[in-house]
């Protein structure tokens, strides 16, 4: 698998996702400065996370206006996989890659904690590795991932099997309290139709060491290598 | 706006009658409104730390592995495998009591660019904070603005916050304490320093746009110098933490070609001190082109130029054959770049602003005779031992109001709001360990971090409390398993023209000095930070220390949770020391008595011997008795691993609240291995009980389940900032 990571100005989770990426893959990721144009070769378009442009005016907006969102929508295009995590979720929202929109959290507060996400489908590219129903934790850490599309949308969204990842409690049980930004129907991940470009605001890049206290994030990274593998 | 320079204009900036007198022998004529204001940075409190500087000279400086200790824009130390650590801690205290959101995000600012000045990447920030009573609105207020502020721009830069001290007390209600630490690393043999070199050679100013935010600080009397409101702004500067990330990447992408040959971050007082420090300690001269500054604002004259204090700005000094490479980097990361002057062989900074000279100051004066002052001491007289006082509460009340009280229950509420996991680095987080152990990308080495002072014991016995603020951040990172450095200190005093204060001033950093030496634990980068009273009320003297240390093995570091099937070893003695303890301030009500002394032989010797057991891999959790003393250090261990203990009968509130220093308490599988070994070193150690179950058991039989115990350390912050239970 070859791929590449996104970087704007503002960006700052780009090595911690080189990191996964290189631990699943056995090699590291090409770096992508947001005035490149050329994607070719590769298999995985990954947007990090951080503050792209300060992310002083709506989350991820700048970004999504920049000229390398053409390729990475002719990527998406081809059937190409793209992953967005945090402000790479807020990016592709803004730029109409995945739907919906992503509010400030519901206690208006930053929060950096670890979630519980639960897995509603394991046959995607970035899930085969994990179990449908299974759960697994990782660190989240925002300011606006309050997941929010109106109820048709949701609907959609929940019909055509898009909603990835939801905030559950360590039993796997959908709760308020385990929904500490506020999501709509405690939704921390969708994914596009066909299931390629994948978009969520926790961190499982965060947790792929037992170091760092676990490895529940790296299935999602071994996911899309085996899937990839070529 | 033109105003006639005289001592009363002069006075008005800071300088003193004496000072001003200097001044005019150093110029041989009246010096011009830009002059002025030069002289008046540079020498005052902030800048020439004229009232503290006799004392600070007094601290250990070095040891084998200090790279560079006090003087540079931070400390570094050798760190193994070709690595350094770079790191210092700084305070923002009055701007954010101002304005707590920027004062405390342009802290955090301020403290990144002087470590990344040096060539290091930051990978932690850390911050010690002291607020006023939680009664007050106003604190409220303060503590949410600060920690917003600190949030805000930390994981907007994307450097995690792993660290750092929350503590309330009245004697902060006009004048809280924001301390920032940022610890970064770099390769020792490529470190940057500020001293300029080459005649000819460019000046370059790089990051921000100048405006006339920060302007001289709160001396300033603005209305006099602005014809309309719009220029009577505050003193308090912005930040612009996305700035500050570009200029981070900007700057250590052009430390890796070979451009640079001095740089310094622009803090306080700007583009004077960082032009004159970078001349003054390359001995040559300067001329700088304020017409060439990037302005933010139009109209601004030298003054303002030379004074502002807006952030995110950084001054080089660049080989002139490289200055079109490092131009490039800097348009790639879409900041201002602009050649502002040159060096010369004149040993003056002359300023040059619309074709007039602003300023022309001989540099070495400015220096060399800048004030220097040995104020009158007086010693804070040594308090009286605490007689015996009466436990009307019993253990296990005590246990439940200490553990739950504003300056002992889980600071949750701050740690979320940090991002403390960016850079994928954590190996233990915020509450997870008496240090934060950060490790270095690509290797199994570690740092490991902390924050410590208790200014109680400062107040009531400085030469005491100085000695225990450097233990206890000695024992901090020993609890971990690393073995500790090296210290950064941030002296937080009131006016030091006041002799109990500076006497403070002098007896803390005697028991500091002390502390250093025994430790072999020096000083290398620091801030003093006077002043701190508002109408007339001091705060406590405050010597946060910033520690750090290095593990060989980021997999050796042990973090405080309790497991199930572990016995409890209690390393070091415990006479009962209730003397400004928690416990008696908090159960009894009282503030006073003498602090626990700190015997620095034992605290070596007992540290020694823990670090040892958990280097051997024999102890799986271990937590120093601090505040609250015994049976809170337990209680903590208990929560943060989610496992109950039961506790030997016996020993009263004194043994098991008082604040004896020099001890930790060591969760092992092996308690006989363990004080066997003890006994063998001269390590006093004693069985304190074992662990598992759900519940603690007290020494009186008294029983509290985790759930309350939980209950009770989680409910203050969320509650009281945000009305809600957690």
């Amino acid at each position: 698998m070859k791929a590449g990571i996104v970087v704007f100005p503002g960006i700052n989770r780009e090595r911690d996702m080189a990191i996964a990426l290189e631990r699943s893959a056995g090699r590291a990721p090409r770096m992508v400065w947001h005035r490149e144009s050329d994607l070719s070769g590769l298999d995985l378009v990954v947007i990090p996370g951080g503050f792209s442009y300060g992310d002083y005016l709506r989350c991820g907006a700048m970004a999504a206006q920049s000229p390398i969102m053409g390729a990475i929508r002719a990527h998406a295009a081809r059937g190409g996989h793209v992953l967005g995590v945090c402000n790479g979720f807020q990016i592709l929202i803004e730029a109409g890659l995945l739907p919906g929109a992503l509010l400030r959290n519901q206690g208006l507060r930053f929060l950096a904690m670890d979630c519980h996400l639960k897995v509603e489908r394991a046959d995607t590219d970035f899930t085969r590795h994990y179990q449908a129903g299974e759960v697994f934790r990782a660190p989240m850490a925002h300011g606006d991932g309050n997941y929010f599309a109106d109820a048709a949308t949701l609907d959609r969204l929940e019909g055509e099997g898009r909603v990835i990842f939801r905030y559950a409690t360590p039993t796997g049980e959908i709760t308020p309290e385990a929904n500490r930004n506020g999501s709509q129907r405690n939704i921390a991940g969708i994914a596009s139709e066909n299931l390629r470009v994948l978009g969520l605001m926790p961190h499982p890049e965060d947790l792929v060491d037992p170091l760092m206290g676990g490895e529940d994030g790296k299935p999602l990274f071994d996911s899309i290598c085996a899937a990839l593998a070529a | 706006m033109a105003r006639d320079v005289n001592q009363a204009l002069a006075r008005e900036f800071g300088l003193s009658a004496d000072e001003y007198q200097r001044v005019l022998e150093i110029m041989g004529r009246v010096p011009s409104l830009t002059e002025l204001g030069i002289f008046s940075v540079m020498w005052s409190e902030h800048c020439s730390y004229k009232s503290s500087r006799v004392w600070l000279k007094t601290l250990p400086t070095k040891a084998p592995w200090v790279i560079h200790g006090p003087g540079e824009n931070a400390g570094v130390v050798d760190i193994g495998e070709g690595l350094a650590a770079v790191f210092k801690m700084e305070s923002h205290n009055h701007p954010s009591f101002i304005e707590p959101y920027q004062g405390a995000a342009t802290g955090v600012g301020g403290i990144l660019r002087d470590v990344f000045t040096m060539g290091a990447r930051p990978i932690a920030n850390l911050n010690a904070l002291r607020f006023g009573d939680p009664k007050l609105p106003r604190t409220k207020r303060i503590v949410d603005g600060v920690v917003r502020g600190i949030g805000g721009y930390g994981n907007c830069v994307g450097v995690p916050t792993v660290g750092g001290e929350v503590n309330f007390h009245p004697a902060y209600n006009g004048n809280p304490l924001v301390n920032a630490m940022t610890v970064g690393i770099a390769d020792k043999t490529k470190i940057f320093l500020s001293a300029a070199a080459g005649v000819g050679n460019p000046v370059v100013y790089v990051g921000s746009k100048t405006g006339r935010d920060g302007i001289h600080g709160a001396t300033m009397a603005s209305a006099e110098f602005g014809k309309d409101a719009e220029e009577k702004r505050p003193t308090v500067q912005v930040g612009d933490p996305f700035v500050e990330k570009l200029l981070i990447e900007a700057c250590l992408e052009l430390m890796a070609t070979d451009a640079i040959i001095a740089i310094q971050d622009m803090g306080a007082a700007g583009l004077t001190s960082s032009s004159v420090e970078m001349a003054g300690k390359g001995g040559v001269g300067i001329e700088l082109e304020l017409d060439q500054v990037p302005q933010r604002e139009t109209g601004m004259t030298a003054y303002e130029m030379m004074l502002s204090e807006s952030q995110e700005r950084m001054l080089m000094v660049l080989r002139p054959d490289r200055q079109e490479v490092a131009r490039a980097i800097f348009e790639k990361w879409e900041l201002d770049f602009a050649v502002i002057g040159k060096l010369t062989d004149t040993g003056r900074i002359v300023i040059r602003h619309k074709g007039q000279v602003e300023a022309d100051i001989p540099l070495d004066p400015l220096a060399e005779q800048a004030p220097l002052y040995h104020r009158p001491t007086e010693e804070t007289p040594k308090p009286a031992r605490l007689g015996l006082v009466a436990d009307k509460a019993g253990l296990g009340p005590a246990l439940r109001t200490l553990i739950g009280c504003p300056d002992l229950c889980s600071r949750r509420w701050v740690w979320e709001q940090y991002d403390y996991t960016i850079g994928g680095q954590t190996v233990k987080r915020p509450g997870a360990a008496d240090a934060a152990i950060v490790k270095l990308e690509g290797r199994t080495r570690a740092l490991a971090l902390t924050t410590d002072c208790t200014p109680r014991y400062v107040l009531a016995d400085p030469e005491v409390g100085g000695a225990q603020a450097v233990a206890e951040a000695w024992r901090n990172i020993t609890a971990t398993g690393a073995r500790p450095l090296a210290i950064t200190d941030n002296m937080n005093f009131a006016n030091p023209e006041k002799p109990r204060i500076m006497g403070q001033f002098a007896a803390a950093i005697r028991g500091m000095a002390a502390a250093c030496s025994a430790l072999d634990f020096p000083v290398v980068s620091g801030n003093v930070s006077l002043y701190n009273e508002t109408e007339g009320r001091p705060i406590m003297p405050t010597p946060a220390i910033g520690g750090l240390g290095v593990l060989e093995d980021a997999a050796h570091a042990v973090g405080y949770g309790l497991r199930p099937g572990l016995s409890l070893v209690l390393v070091g003695t415990t006479e009962g020391w209730l003397g400004q303890s928690l416990w008696l301030r908090e159960i009894a009500g009282r503030e006073e008595g003498a602090p626990p002394p700190v015997d620095l032989a034992a605290e070596r010797r007992n540290g020694d011997f823990v670090r040892g057991e958990i280097l051997a891999g024999r102890v799986a959790a271990c937590h120093d008795v601090a505040d609250g003393g015994l049976l809170v250090a337990v209680a903590e261990m208990a929560l943060a691993g989610d496992t109950g203990a039961t506790l030997e009968r016996g020993g009263d509130a004194a043994y098991w609240y008082g604040e004896d220093q020099g001890r930790y308490v060591l969760a092992c599988t092996d308690a006989a291995g363990v004080l066997a070994r003890a006994q063998a070193a001269g390590v006093p150690a004693r069985l304190l009980g074992s662990t598992g179950g759900a519940m603690l058991t007290l020494p009186d039989g008294d029983t509290i389940s985790l759930a309350e115990l939980r209950r009770l350390h989680e409910a203050f912050l969320p509650a009281w900032m945000d009305g809600r239970e957690s």
